[in-house]
């Protein structure tokens, strides 16, 4: 188990640049999610640290070891693929084996280590097999317990679940979690997917076009995005021109074309430190739609039409006009959604809102 | 009627091909001197004339070396050219490329008389060796086509997983890449095998004096007379040709249901 620390890399391939530097420290034992759409150069980082890939610049070191001219074999990793990448020639057993048989374990030491992984993956009986005769979800456990049987300094994991249908894709995610809190090793996990990493993460990364756009727990990088990008990419946002008109101690009051005015707490907008243009994010899922002509306490109300019912359960969401700005909103409902065309109110707490600087 | 038309070109087809090739092992085993319907005997006795030929025996030999060593050195060599090519970027690899591929393209008389030129003007004698280079330039081809093919289709992850879990790369060539490339290399080997093995246009050209393979002893044979003996060399020489890659065919297959493939 080891820290991982990233100084000032770039990864430059002809003339594209796919990092920027960038610098990260992944403390021991961490959770660590690089959250971004494809071509991000999150996979990049990843590569980046498994040693497949050379920096162009900058320093990358592993429990305070100096890493860049250790070739991948020496730096004591497990690496989890999307596609499983177990070697089809061998059986599942001779797979997970494959690391002990570069170290310096006993044949009996190697069967036990072989068994207490495959139990831990929760697939003890299929040793003998071969991996074409398993299903995904059981070939990406063995994939895992491969990478771990090893006791890796740490765990990257490159979209291992993205290969796998989603209600499996639900179930793997809190058995790989269940793993990684067990043996304690420090993970990096790369994903495009916001809910795996909302939900797996001890801290989120957030990178957009080689940039390292947000870096933070769950909670904050969902509740207060440090840029349009983040508020865009975890979950769905209205975001709205406004101006800050105000910054007193505890609120920065933002003047809102639709809403009106807003304080907000200081703790929703870290980065907005001028008065002046700013943006306001609001979560689709903070905004209420009610009955025309309702309220609510403490929050902001305006009319609004419903354009498009997206109907998908246990919620909803809807796609709102309010005078000419489009809005959408999610909904819990425990009825009957509204319908289209139909006139609603619109609830708004400041305090469930952010604010970003223009720009 | 328009597929039973069909049926019957195809069966001529196969016939027109196949026949002669019949004929040949028919005859093989006639008790007769004369190769003439009908057959006036069931023999074994052509064959145990060809074992006891000298000089069919040499060329067997010969043969035989010169086609494992063909296969050795074509398949060794298709196998790194093809990892040089799949999966390292090289300068100019499209040429590389084209280059290797060039003597299936170029007719092989012309590709025979060019390699003798080419070894007279620089000073050097025929030998076996110059033999055995002529065979690897002419099997290195299909070797490279068939291992490249297969290569393209190992993923890059499974030897990165290998690394990382502690391979050095030559390790991981030796214990992933190369045992999932092995059907094509087993295939690629009996290619440059059989090819060699069968060739007679540029083995005629390049064949020290004295050194005679079974294609060109057959040829020399047939200058003289026409022996039932050549019947029989003929038989022996089929069952090798088309019965060791149908053997090659079926011991892949088996490994590959094992693997549940």
């Amino acid at each position: 188990m080891s820290s991982v620390n990233l100084t000032n890399i770039v990864k430059r391939f002809g003339s594209f640049t796919a990092v920027h530097r960038t610098s990260l420290e992944i403390p021991e034992g961490a959770f660590v999610t690089l959250l971004g759409p494809s071509g991000c150069g999150k996979t990049t980082t990843l590569r980046m640290i498994a040693g497949l890939l050379d920096p162009t610049e900058g320093e990358i070191s592993i429990g305070g070891k100096r890493m860049n001219d250790v070739p991948i074999h020496r730096r004591n990793l497990g690496l989890v693929f999307q596609n499983y990448a177990l070697f089809p020639h061998k059986t599942v057993a001779e797979n997970v084996a494959f690391g002990l048989k570069y170290r310096a374990v006993t044949k009996a030491d190697i069967e036990r280590r072989v068994n207490d992984a495959l139990e831990l993956v929760q697939l003890p009986q299929v040793g003998e097999r071969y991996p074409k005769a398993l299903s995904g979800g059981q070939q990406q456990r063995i994939a895992l317990a491969r990478a771990i049987v090893i006791e890796p300094d740490v765990l990257l994991l490159d979209e291992p679940l993205s290969a796998l249908d989603a209600n499996l894709r639900e179930d793997m995610r809190v058995e790989l979690k269940r793993i990684q809190d067990r043996i304690g090793v420090t993970t990096v996990f790369v994903t495009h997917d916001q809910s795996e990493a909302l939900a797996m993460s001890d801290r989120i990364v957030v990178m957009s076009d080689g940039r390292v756009e947000q870096v933070g727990p769950p909670e904050e990088v969902y509740n207060t995005p440090a840029s349009e990008f983040v508020a865009n990419f975890l979950g769905a946002s209205n975001i709205l021109t406004a101006r800050c008109i105000e910054r007193t101690g505890d609120s920065v009051v933002l003047d809102v074309p639709l809403f009106g005015k807003l304080p907000i707490p200081v703790a929703k907008a870290p980065n907005l430190t001028h008065e002046g243009p700013a943006k306001l994010v609001l979560r689709a899922e903070k905004l209420l739609v009610a009955a025309e002509g309702s309220s609510r306490d403490g929050a902001v109300s305006v009319d609004a039409t419903i354009e498009t019912v997206d109907y998908q359960g246990q919620a909803v969401r809807y796609f709102l006009r309010a005078g000419d700005t489009q809005l959408q909103a999610i909904n819990m409902i425990d009825e009957h959604p509204f319908a289209e065309g139909e006139a609603v109110s619109l609830h708004v707490r400041p305090q469930d809102c952010a604010a970003l600087p223009e720009g | 009627m328009g597929w039973n038309l069909i049926r019957l070109w195809s069966i001529l087809v196969y016939g027109f091909m196949f026949l002669p090739v019949a004929v040949v092992v028919l005859l093989s085993f006639n008790a007769s001197e004369f190769g003439t319907f009908p057959m006036s005997g069931f023999s074994f006795r052509w064959f145990i004339e060809l074992a006891n030929n000298e000089a069919i025996l040499r060329a067997f030999r010969t043969s035989i070396a010169l086609g494992l060593m063909t296969a050795a050195i074509s398949t060794t060599l298709g196998v790194l050219a093809s990892l040089a090519l799949v999966r390292y970027r090289v300068p100019g690899a499209n040429m590389i490329s084209t280059l290797l591929i060039a003597p299936i393209l170029v007719p092989e008389v012309v590709l025979a008389v060019a390699l003798l030129l080419f070894l007279n003007f620089l000073n050097i004698n025929k030998s076996f060796v110059l033999l055995l280079a002529g065979h690897v330039i002419f099997t290195l081809p299909f070797v490279i086509l068939v291992v490249q093919a297969r290569l393209v289709s190992i993923r890059r992850d499974v030897e990165e997983a290998a690394m990382s879990l502690g391979a050095s790369p030559v390790q991981t060539f030796f214990q992933v890449t190369l045992p999932l490339m092995l059907p094509a290399v087993l295939a690629g080997a009996l290619f440059a095998f059989t090819i060699s093995f069968d060739d007679i246009t540029g083995t005629l050209f390049w064949k020290p004096g004295g050194v005679e393979t079974v294609p060109t002893q057959i040829f020399a044979m047939l200058r003289n007379s026409i022996s039932p003996e050549i019947n029989a060399l003929g038989t022996v020489m089929i069952m090798m040709t088309a019965g060791l890659p149908l053997i090659g065919m079926a011991v892949a297959r088996q490994v590959a249901r094992k693997r549940g493939e």
